[in-house]
C-alpha cells in the first residue's frame, strides 16, 4: 500500500511523483476480494449446480439428445413421486394457510398475555427438525401413544400408524410449515395502518367486517406469498416423508431421489438429477409466483402507526393456547414420553418412566460421535460462512458491480431450492476426485462441509448485508482518508459495525446446520454421521426409544441455544430472532 | 506556488454531468469555500479532491504534482489530507481517543507521538478531558468538534469540509465559524468547505467559487462575488442581488456609460458597449431628493428591522419591481425618484432579449 510505505510525518510539498493507480478501476485489494468470492462461489455452488444440469441433460442410453431426462419423465415411479408430491404439498399448504392465518390474526388482533412466549411457541415447529417433529408426531398418533393411550384414544395395537399416509405427511408438514405463513401474515398486519381501521370503525362498521373487508385484503398477497413459501418448502421436506412415506409406502420426489441413490448408488446419479430439476422447476415456479404475487397484487400502504391489538377476548385466547398447545407441546410431550420409556411396547407410566434409554443412546459411541460430527460442522460452517459473508457483503455494498449482484443472487440458490437437489450436485461434483489434489472429498466429513457451506451462507450473508447497506458509507471514507488500506478497513472499520448481525447470522447456521437431515441423509458416510441421520437410522432400525431419546437431547440443545440467542438480543440487530419481531 | 489547481474537471453519473470541465487555483493556505445550491456538484467536486470518486475527465493537482489525470489518479489513502464530513464519519466502536489514534497507528507513529498528537488536537478543539467518551455520549457540536481533531491530528497540507455546519443548530454555526477561522489561522492549511449558504461561506473564506448546474461560474474573494460579480447568476445568488437589462454606450478605465429607463449613468464595470446588466444590492439604492437614474412606483412595504423595506416597480424598466429600504411609510401608487450609489455593469448575451430576460429576471427573483 502506498500508505504504508510514505514517510510518516506528512509534509505540505511532495518533492516525488506519488504512484497512481489508473482511473476507473477499483484498487487491487477489492480485485483479489472479489476473485477469492467469486472462487468460492464457483466451489461451493456453481460447480455442483452445473453438473446437476449436465447429468440430467445427458443424452440416454440409445443417444438420442436429452434421452435419459426423456426416458424418467416417462416411468411411472416418477409420476407417481410427482403425484404424491404434489398431493401432500398441496393439502399441507391448505393446512399451513388456515392455522397460520388464524394464529396471526388471533396473534395481531386479540390483547394477549405471555405473547413472545406464545409467538416462540407457534414459531417451535419451524425452529424443530423435521425429522424430529415427524417423529414427536408418529408417538403421539402411534398405537403405542402415551397420550392418546392414557386417553383411551390410540389405535388399537398391531394397527398401522394412521399418519404413515398422505393425509398424515400433509398434516405434519402442515403442522411444520404453518410458521412460514404466520411470520408473513404477521409481518403484514403490522405494517397496516391503524388508521385505516379506525376510519372504517368511525363509519360504523362492525369488527368481523373490518378484519374480513378491509384487514384481510390488504394482507392477502402477503398470505398468498407465505403460502407459497410454504408449498416450496413442503416440496424439498425430505424429514416428514422419509419417516412417514417409506413405511407407508406414499412416494415423493425427495424419497424417490433418496431410496434410488441408496439402492443404486452413484450409478443412478443421472436418472435422480432429472427428478431433481423437476423438483428445483416447481420450487422455482412457486417463488417466481410468489415474487409476481407481492409486486403486482399488493398495494402500497401509506406509513402510519401499526394495529395495535385493542380488544381482549378470553374465549378466544383459551383457544388459541389450546390449539398452540396442541401443534407445539403435545407431540414434543409425546416424544419425551417415548423416550423416558426403557424399551419399544412399553406402556408409559410412573413406574416404567425411567432415563434408561438416556443413558443407552449416551454410551453409544455412534452417537456420540454424531454429536460430536453436528457441533464440528455447525460451528465450522458458521465460522466460514461469516469469514466469507464480511467481505462479501463489503463488495456487495460498497462495490457493486454486474459480476458482484450475479454472485449475490446465485448463493441464494442452494437455500431455497431442496436440500435433496443440493446434495445430489455435491455428489455429482465432489465423488470424482478433485483435479489437482487427486482425492475425493466424498465419503468424509469436507463433503458436508461444502454441502452445508452452499445450503447456509445466505442466513449470515442476508443481515450481513442488510446490516452493511444501512451503514453510513463515510466511515469507511474516513478511514481511507486517513489512510488504512483496505484489510485494516475491513477489520477495523467494517467488521464491528456488521459484528452484530454476523453473530445473529452464525447463531441461526449453528441452530439449522445442528440438526440437519436433508443434505446429511445423501452425503453422510460409515463415521461422520450427523444427528438427524442418527435419529433416522434408529427411528428407520424400530428402536424408536433410542430415536426419542437422541431426538429429546438434540432439541434440548437446539433450545438452549435459542435461550442463549435470547438472552444475547440487546446486542443483536432487531428482527434478526423469528420469535422477538 | 498555487497549493490546489484543478483543469477542466469533469465528472458525469448516468450521463449526467455533475462537475462540468470546472477549473481553479488556490494558493497554500487559503480558505476555500464551494459554495452553490444542493445538486450543483460541489459535493462531488470536493470527493474528487479527496480522491473518493475519480475524475472522467481533466486534471488534479496538489503542489504541481497531479493526483488525478490521464495517468492515473491517486487514492484517497495516499494523498495526506484530512476530512470532516456531513455526518461527521466518526467511528461509533471507538472512543473519541480511538478515533484520533486511528490514523496516527495506520501512520505508524511511535506511541509517546501519538499521546502528545491526541492531547494537542484535542486541546485546540476544546475538548481535553473527553478522550474516553463514545460519539454517542457527545452532543452534536463535541462530535463535530472530534471529527476536526481527527482530521488535524496527522497535520495534513489540505483539510476538506463537506457541509460540516448542516446538522447544527444556528447559535452552534456561528460558534463552530469562529472555530474553524480560529484553527485555519492557527495550522496554516488550506481548507476547502463545501456549504450551500452563502452567508456562512462569506464569513469564514478567503475565496469562494460559486458553482451552478456543475460549472464554476466565478471564484474569487468574497467583496469580488459581492461587488464584481462576472456572471448574472452570481450577481443574482450572492447577497440577494438584483439586475437590470441596461445598454452599455462606452467603457473606459473600468467605467461604463450606460442607458438606463432613457437616462445615461456612470457605473464601475468592465462590460465592453452593447447589452449589459446592471448588478446591484437594496442597499445599493436610496431615495434621491430629486430626479436619480430611475424612478419607480411603490408597490407593497413591509416594515422590518426598524426600516420599511419596499417593493418598487420602476418606470421604463422591463422589470417586475425591485427592492430597497425607505426610512418612512409610502402609500402604494406613491412615486419616487431612485438613486444608485455603487453597482456593477458586466455584459449581457446578446441574443437573449431584453424582453426574455425580463421575463427570466421575474421568474428567478
Amino acid at each position: 500500500m502506498a500508505a504504508d510505505t510514505a514517510p510518516s510525518r506528512p509534509e505540505p510539498s511532495r518533492p516525488t511523483p506519488p504512484r497512481l493507480r489508473r482511473a476507473g478501476r477499483s484498487g487491487g485489494g477489492e480485485q483479489a476480494l472479489l476473485l477469492l468470492v467469486l472462487a468460492y462461489v464457483a466451489f461451493t455452488t456453481l460447480w455442483p449446480l452445473a453438473k446437476l444440469f449436465a447429468a440430467a441433460l445427458q443424452p440416454g442410453e440409445d443417444g438420442s439428445p436429452l434421452g435419459l431426462m426423456a426416458e424418467v419423465l416417462a416411468s411411472r415411479a416418477t409420476a407417481r413421486a410427482l403425484w404424491g408430491t404434489l398431493a401432500t404439498s398441496g393439502l399441507s399448504v391448505v393446512l399451513s394457510t388456515v392455522l397460520g392465518v388464524g394464529l396471526a390474526f388471533a396473534v395481531g388482533l386479540i390483547r394477549l398475555r405471555g405473547r413472545t412466549a406464545l409467538v416462540f411457541l407457534i414459531l417451535t415447529p419451524l425452529l424443530i427438525p423435521s425429522q424430529t417433529m415427524a417423529l414427536a408426531w408418529i408417538e403421539l398418533a402411534g398405537a403405542n401413544s402415551p397420550i392418546l393411550g392414557a386417553l383411551g384414544l390410540a389405535p388399537p395395537p398391531g394397527t398401522a400408524n394412521p399418519l404413515y399416509s398422505v393425509s398424515g405427511i400433509a398434516l405434519v408438514m402442515g403442522v411444520e410449515h404453518m410458521p412460514l405463513v404466520f411470520l408473513a401474515t404477521r409481518a403484514a398486519l403490522r405494517a397496516v395502518p391503524a388508521d385505516l381501521v379506525e376510519a372504517a370503525r368511525v363509519i360504523g362498521v362492525p369488527g368481523p367486517r373490518i378484519a374480513v373487508g378491509i384487514v384481510l385484503p390488504l394482507v392477502a398477497p402477503s398470505i398468498l406469498a407465505g403460502a407459497l413459501l410454504a408449498f416450496t418448502a413442503a416440496i424439498g421436506n425430505f424429514g416428514v416423508p422419509a419417516l412417514l412415506g417409506i413405511p407407508g409406502r406414499v412416494s415423493v420426489l425427495t424419497t424417490l431421489i433418496y431410496q434410488r441413490l441408496n439402492g443404486f448408488g452413484p450409478s443412478a446419479a443421472g436418472q435422480v438429477a432429472v427428478l431433481a430439476l423437476i423438483m428445483a422447476a416447481l420450487v422455482g415456479l412457486a417463488l417466481a409466483l410468489r415474487g409476481l404475487a407481492l409486486r403486482r397484487l399488493a398495494a402500497p400502504l401509506p406509513a402510519g402507526r401499526p394495529l395495535e391489538p385493542t380488544r381482549s377476548s378470553p374465549v378466544g385466547e383459551i383457544v388459541l393456547w389450546l390449539v398452540v398447545a396442541m401443534i407445539a407441546v403435545v407431540p414434543l410431550a409425546a416424544l419425551v414420553m417415548t423416550a423416558l420409556l426403557p424399551a419399544v411396547g412399553v406402556r408409559f407410566g410412573a413406574e416404567t418412566a425411567s432415563l434408561a434409554q438416556f443413558a443407552a443412546v449416551i454410551a453409544n459411541a455412534a452417537v456420540r460421535r454424531a454429536f460430536a460430527n453436528s457441533l464440528l460442522l455447525a460451528l465450522a460452517c458458521a465460522g466460514i460462512a461469516v469469514a466469507v459473508s464480511v467481505p462479501f457483503a463489503y463488495l456487495v455494498a460498497r462495490r457493486p458491480g454486474r459480476l458482484v449482484r450475479a454472485l449475490d443472487l446465485v448463493v441464494e440458490a442452494p437455500w431455497v431450492i431442496p436440500g435433496t437437489v443440493v446434495a445430489l450436485g455435491m455428489i455429482l461434483a465432489f465423488l470424482p476426485p478433485l483435479p489437482v489434489l487427486g482425492v475425493s472429498l466424498y465419503g468424509t466429513l469436507a463433503i458436508l462441509l461444502v454441502a452445508y457451506l452452499a445450503r447456509f451462507l445466505p442466513l449470515v450473508l442476508r443481515p450481513v448485508t442488510a446490516a452493511a447497506q444501512t451503514a453510513d458509507p463515510s466511515l469507511e471514507e474516513a478511514a481511507r482518508i486517513v489512510g488504512a488500506g483496505l484489510p485494516r478497513r475491513l477489520a477495523f472499520i467494517f467488521l464491528p459495525g456488521v459484528l452484530p448481525a454476523a453473530v445473529a447470522g452464525a447463531l441461526l447456521v449453528v441452530m439449522t446446520a445442528l440438526n440437519e437431515l436433508t443434505l446429511s441423509a445423501l452425503l453422510w458416510s460409515s463415521g461422520h454421521e450427523t444427528i438427524g441421520v442418527m435419529v433416522f437410522a434408529l427411528q428407520y432400525e424400530g428402536n424408536s426409544t433410542a430415536a426419542a431419546a437422541v431426538a429429546v437431547l438434540s432439541t434440548a440443545l437446539l433450545f438452549g441455544l435459542c435461550a442463549l440467542a435470547n438472552a444475547g438480543a440487546r446486542w443483536l440487530p432487531d428482527r434478526i430472532l423469528p420469535w422477538r419481531q | 506556488m498555487p497549493h490546489l489547481v484543478a483543469r477542466n474537471l469533469t465528472k458525469s453519473f448516468d450521463g449526467v454531468r455533475a462537475v462540468d470541465q470546472v477549473s481553479f487555483a488556490i494558493p497554500d493556505g487559503a480558505f476555500l469555500a464551494l459554495l452553490g445550491p444542493s445538486g450543483c456538484g460541489k459535493t462531488t467536486l470536493l470527493r474528487m479532491i479527496a480522491g473518493l470518486e475519480d475524475p472522467d475527465a481533466g486534471e488534479l493537482l496538489f503542489d504541481d504534482v497531479a493526483v488525478a489525470g490521464p495517468r492515473g489518479t491517486l487514492p484517497p489513502e495516499a494523498r495526506r489530507l484530512g476530512m470532516v464530513f456531513q455526518s461527521y464519519a466518526l467511528w461509533p466502536h471507538m472512543t473519541v481517543r480511538g478515533n484520533i489514534e486511528f490514523g496516527l497507528k495506520v501512520q505508524k507513529l511511535p506511541a509517546a507521538e501519538r499521546r502528545r498528537r491526541i492531547e494537542e488536537v484535542l486541546e485546540v478543539v476544546g475538548l481535553s478531558g473527553h478522550a474516553a467518551r463514545r460519539p454517542h455520549e457527545l452532543s452534536g457540536g463535541q462530535r463535530q468538534r472530534v471529527a476536526l481533531a481527527r482530521s488535524l491530528a496527522l497535520r495534513p497540507g489540505l483539510i476538506l469540509l463537506d457541509e460540516p455546519l448542516a446538522n447544527l443548530d444556528a447559535h452552534l454555526r456561528e460558534t463552530m465559524l469562529a472555530e474553524f477561522r480560529r484553527i485555519h489561522s492557527m495550522t496554516g492549511a488550506t481548507f476547502v468547505f463545501v456549504t450551500h449558504d452563502q452567508e456562512e461561506a462569506m464569513a469564514v473564506a478567503t475565496h469562494v467559487a460559486v458553482m451552478n448546474r456543475g460549472r464554476l461560474e466565478q471564484v474569487g474573494t468574497p467583496e469580488d462575488l459581492y461587488r464584481r460579480p462576472q456572471t448574472e447568476s452570481v450577481a443574482r445568488f450572492i447577497g440577494r442581488g438584483r439586475t437590470l437589462p441596461v445598454e452599455v454606450m462606452a467603457s473606459q478605465d473600468g467605467l461604463c456609460t450606460i442607458a438606463l429607463a432613457g437616462g445615461v449613468l456612470k457605473v464601475a464595470g468592465l462590460a465592453p458597449p452593447g447589452p449589459g446588466w446592471l448588478c446591484f444590492h437594496a442597499s445599493d439604492l436610496s431615495r434621491a431628493p430629486q430626479r436619480g437614474p430611475f424612478a419607480g412606483e411603490v408597490v407593497n412595504q413591509l416594515f422590518q428591522n426598524g426600516v420599511y423595506a419596499t417593493e418598487l416597480a420602476p418606470l421604463g424598466v422591463d422589470v417586475e419591481t425591485v427592492s430597497l429600504a425607505l426610512p418612512e411609510r409610502l402609500a402604494p401608487g406613491t412615486r419616487i425618484e431612485v438613486g444608485l450609489s455603487g453597482g456593477w455593469v458586466i455584459a449581457r448575451a446578446p441574443s437573449a432579449a431584453p424582453a426574455l430576460t425580463g421575463a427570466a429576471a421575474r421568474s428567478s427573483a
